[in-house]
C-alpha cells in the first residue's frame, strides 16, 4: 500500500482516486494520524467499528436464511439432503445477489466520493447485506442492481451521503422493488427458489406447492377458518414461524437468529434498546387489539398476537431497520414514540389493509419521514417545561 | 416583428426562464398527465393556446381593468378560454379528452398561467404578450414531453401507444417498471430534468 501512495496524492498519475486509496488503507489498516489538537473523542467506537458490528449481528440471521433457502428447495422438489447440502445451496443462491448488490452500491459510493473529492463513507457497509436480506430470493439480478442504485443515488447521494440520509436506503431498495415490480414481491412465486443454483439442485416441484408466505395466506383467507401450512401443505404452528423454516425473505423468518443480531447490537450498545423494546410493545399491542375485535373481513385479525409479531419482517425491521441511528429519533422520548408508532403501523397496515399482507417496511419508511418531527415536539416541548420551571422558581424566590 | 425583446419573450421561457424548470409552476398538471406521450401533448398544446390568447385579450384590456378586481377579470377571460378548448377536444379527440378528465379544465387553476398574465400582459403591449405566451407555453410542453417520454417507455414500454420495447427483451426477463406509471416517478423524472439542467447552466445554481 505504502509504496503505490504517492501516485494517489495530487500530483500523481491516478491523483483522482485519492479518496478510492484513503478508503481502502484505512479499511485494511489502522490510520496513523491522529488530531493534533484538543480530544474530540466521545467514544472508541468510530463508523466502521460501528458498521462491522452491525454486519456481525446480522451473521446469524444471514447463515440461517441461506440454511433455510436450501431447507425449502428441497422440500418442494421432495427429496432429501443433508443440511449441509441445503447450506451450500442456499450459499450459492444467495452469494450473486450479495455480489450484486455490494458492486452497485459501493460502485456508485466511490464513484460520487471522487467526484465530490471526498472521503469514502462506510454506510453501505450494512446496507449492502441488508439487501440480499430482505430481498425476495427469486428477485432478478438486474431488478435487484437497479433497485439498489436508484436507492443510493435518491435516497442516500442526493441527501449528502452517509448520515443525511432521511430514509433507510435499504428499505427504499425494498419500497422501489414493491412498486416497481409487484408480481415479483408477493403471492406465490418469488420467496421459494425452485431452479437450481451453479448446478446444484433442481428437479421437480411436488404436487401441492404453494411458495406463499404464511402471511400471504393469511391475507387471501376467506371465511373463519385461519391456517398456515408450508410449501408443501403440512399445517404450521408459530414455533416453525419462531425458529424460521417458512417461506420468507431470507433474512426475516427467523426469530431465533434475528434475537442473537439483537443480543449482539444491544450489548455493544449500538442499536438503541428503546425503539426496539418500543416496536414490539406496539405490534403487540395493536396485534392484540386487532386479536380482540376479530373480523373475517380481516383475517390477519384472527392471528393471535405472538404469532402475529413472528411472522414476516416484523422482527427483523424492528431489531436492525427500525434502529438505524441515522433515521431514526434521536431523543429518549422521542424513541419511544417512534419505535411505538412503527409497531403499531406496522400491524395497522396487515391487518386493515388488504393489498399489503406485510406493512413494516412501509411503516419504517412512514415513521422515518416523521422522526424529525417527533425529535422537534420533545425538544420544545422540553424548552418550554424547563422555561416554565424556571419562571415558577424565580416567582417563589 | 421580432425585435430582441420580443425574441427574449418567446425564447427565454424555453430554458433559460422555463416555467416548469427554474420558476417551479405548473408541476401538479406535470404529475398527472405525464404518465403517457399523448396526453401529454395535447394538454401543451391547449395550455399553449390558452396562454397565448388569454395573455393577448389581457393585454388588450390592461389599461380599462380596475386594479383591485383584476384577478377576478383574468380568471374569467381564462375560464372562456379553457370551455373553448375543452369543447374542441371533446368533439375532436373524445378519448384523449376522457384521459385527461379533470385536468383541461384545471388549466384555470395552472400557476403559469396567472403567473404570466400578472407578470406580463398586465404591462406589456400584445404582440410581446402574444409571444410571451406562446414562448412559456412551449417550455411548459417540452418538459412535460420529456417527462412523459421516459414515463411511457420505462412504464409500459410504448412511445405515443406503440410498443418500441421488442418481445425479446420480455421473453429475457425486462420487464416494465410499474413505479414509473405512479405519481411520485413523475416528481423524481422532473428533478432529474432540474438537476441536468441546472448542471448546464451555471448562473441558476443557488448556493
Amino acid at each position: 500500500m505504502n509504496k503505490i501512495e504517492p501516485s494517489f496524492r495530487p500530483g500523481g498519475k491516478l491523483a483522482k482516486l485519492e479518496s478510492v486509496y484513503d478508503g481502502m488503507e484505512t479499511f485494511l489498516f489502522t490510520p496513523n494520524t491522529t488530531s493534533r489538537l484538543g480530544v474530540h473523542i466521545h467514544d472508541g467506537n468510530d463508523l466502521k467499528r460501528t458498521m462491522i458490528t452491525v454486519v456481525v449481528a446480522l451473521i446469524p440471521a444471514l447463515l440461517f436464511g441461506m440454511y433455510n433457502i436450501g431447507y425449502q428447495h428441497y422440500l418442494a422438489i421432495g427429496q432429501p439432503a443433508s443440511w449441509l447440502t441445503m447450506w451450500i445451496y442456499g450459499l450459492l443462491a444467495m452469494l450473486p445477489v450479495i455480489v450484486v448488490s455490494y458492486g452497485v452500491g459501493l460502485g456508485i459510493e466511490f464513484i460520487s466520493a471522487q467526484i465530490h473529492h471526498k472521503e469514502i463513507q462506510e454506510g453501505f457497509l450494512v446496507t449492502g447485506i441488508l439487501i440480499p436480506l430482505i430481498v425476495p430470493i427469486n428477485t432478478p439480478l438486474w431488478m435487484t442492481a437497479v433497485a439498489t442504485a436508484f436507492a443510493v443515488i435518491f435516497a442516500k447521494e442526493i441527501f449528502g451521503g452517509t448520515g443525511m440520509n432521511i430514509f433507510n436506503v435499504a428499505l427504499i431498495t425494498r419500497a422501489f422493488l414493491f412498486f416497481a415490480y409487484p408480481s415479483r414481491m408477493s403471492g406465490d412465486e418469488p420467496f421459494v427458489k425452485l431452479d437450481s443454483a451453479f448446478g446444484m439442485g433442481g428437479g421437480t416441484v411436488v404436487d401441492g406447492f404453494s411458495g406463499a408466505t404464511p402471511l400471504g395466506q393469511v391475507a387471501t383467507t376467506v371465511g373463519d377458518n385461519l391456517s398456515m401450512t408450508n410449501i408443501v401443505g403440512e399445517p404450521i404452528s408459530t414455533m416453525d414461524a419462531f425458529i424460521g423454516l417458512i417461506p420468507g425473505s431470507p433474512g426475516e423468518t427467523s426469530m431465533i437468529a434475528i434475537l442473537l443480531g439483537a443480543a449482539l447490537l444491544l450489548l455493544t450498545g449500538i442499536a438503541s434498546w428503546r425503539i426496539m423494546c418500543s416496536v414490539f410493545v406496539g405490534g403487540l399491542g395493536m396485534a392484540a387489539l386487532a386479536h380482540a375485535l376479530p373480523s373475517a373481513t380481516y383475517p390477519a385479525s384472527m392471528l393471535d398476537p405472538v404469532t402475529q409479531l413472528c411472522l414476516g419482517g416484523f422482527a427483523f425491521g424492528a431489531v436492525f431497520m427500525a434502529t438505524d441511528p441515522v433515521t431514526g429519533a434521536r431523543t429518549k422520548v422521542g424513541q419511544y414514540i417512534y419505535g411505538l408508532l412503527i409497531g403499531v403501523f406496522a400491524v395497522l397496515i396487515r391487518v386493515y389493509n388488504s393489498g399489503y399482507p406485510e406493512g413494516m417496511m412501509l411503516a419504517i419508511l412512514l415513521m422515518n419521514a416523521f422522526a424529525p418531527l417527533i425529535d422537534h415536539c420533545v425538544v420544545s416541548f422540553n424548552i418550554k417545561r424547563r422555561a416554565r420551571r424556571a419562571a415558577d422558581k424565580v416567582k417563589e424566590g | 416583428m421580432l425585435s430582441k425583446k420580443n425574441k427574449e419573450a418567446l425564447f427565454n421561457p424555453l430554458s433559460k426562464d422555463n416555467p416548469v424548470l427554474v420558476q417551479i409552476l405548473g408541476i401538479c398538471s406535470a404529475l398527472a398527465v405525464t404518465a403517457s406521450l399523448e396526453p401529454a401533448i395535447v394538454m401543451g398544446i391547449s395550455v399553449i393556446c390558452v396562454l397565448a390568447f388569454s395573455n393577448v385579450i389581457i393585454s388588450f384590456l390592461r389599461k380599462t381593468i380596475p386594479t383591485n378586481i383584476r384577478i377576478i377579470v383574468q380568471l374569467v377571460v381564462v375560464a372562456a378560454l379553457v370551455i373553448i378548448v375543452q369543447q374542441v377536444l371533446i368533439a375532436y379527440n373524445y378519448d384523449v379528452s376522457k384521459q385527461l378528465s379533470v385536468f383541461i379544465g384545471l388549466i384555470i387553476t395552472n400557476c403559469i398561467l396567472m403567473g404570466r398574465l400578472e407578470a406580463f400582459a398586465m404591462h406589456n403591449r400584445p404582440w410581446p404578450s402574444f409571444l410571451d405566451g406562446i414562448g412559456n407555453g412551449l417550455g411548459y410542453t417540452i418538459v412535460l414531453v420529456i417527462v412523459a417520454f421516459f414515463r411511457e417507455l420505462l412504464g409500459s414500454g410504448k412511445l405515443f401507444g406503440y410498443q418500441v420495447v421488442p418481445q425479446w427483451c420480455y421473453d429475457h426477463g425486462y420487464e416494465n417498471n410499474g413505479l414509473m406509471i405512479l405519481a411520485p416517478m413523475a416528481l423524481i423524472t422532473v428533478g432529474c430534468i432540474i438537476w441536468v439542467h441546472r448542471a448546464h447552466n451555471k448562473e441558476l445554481q443557488e448556493d
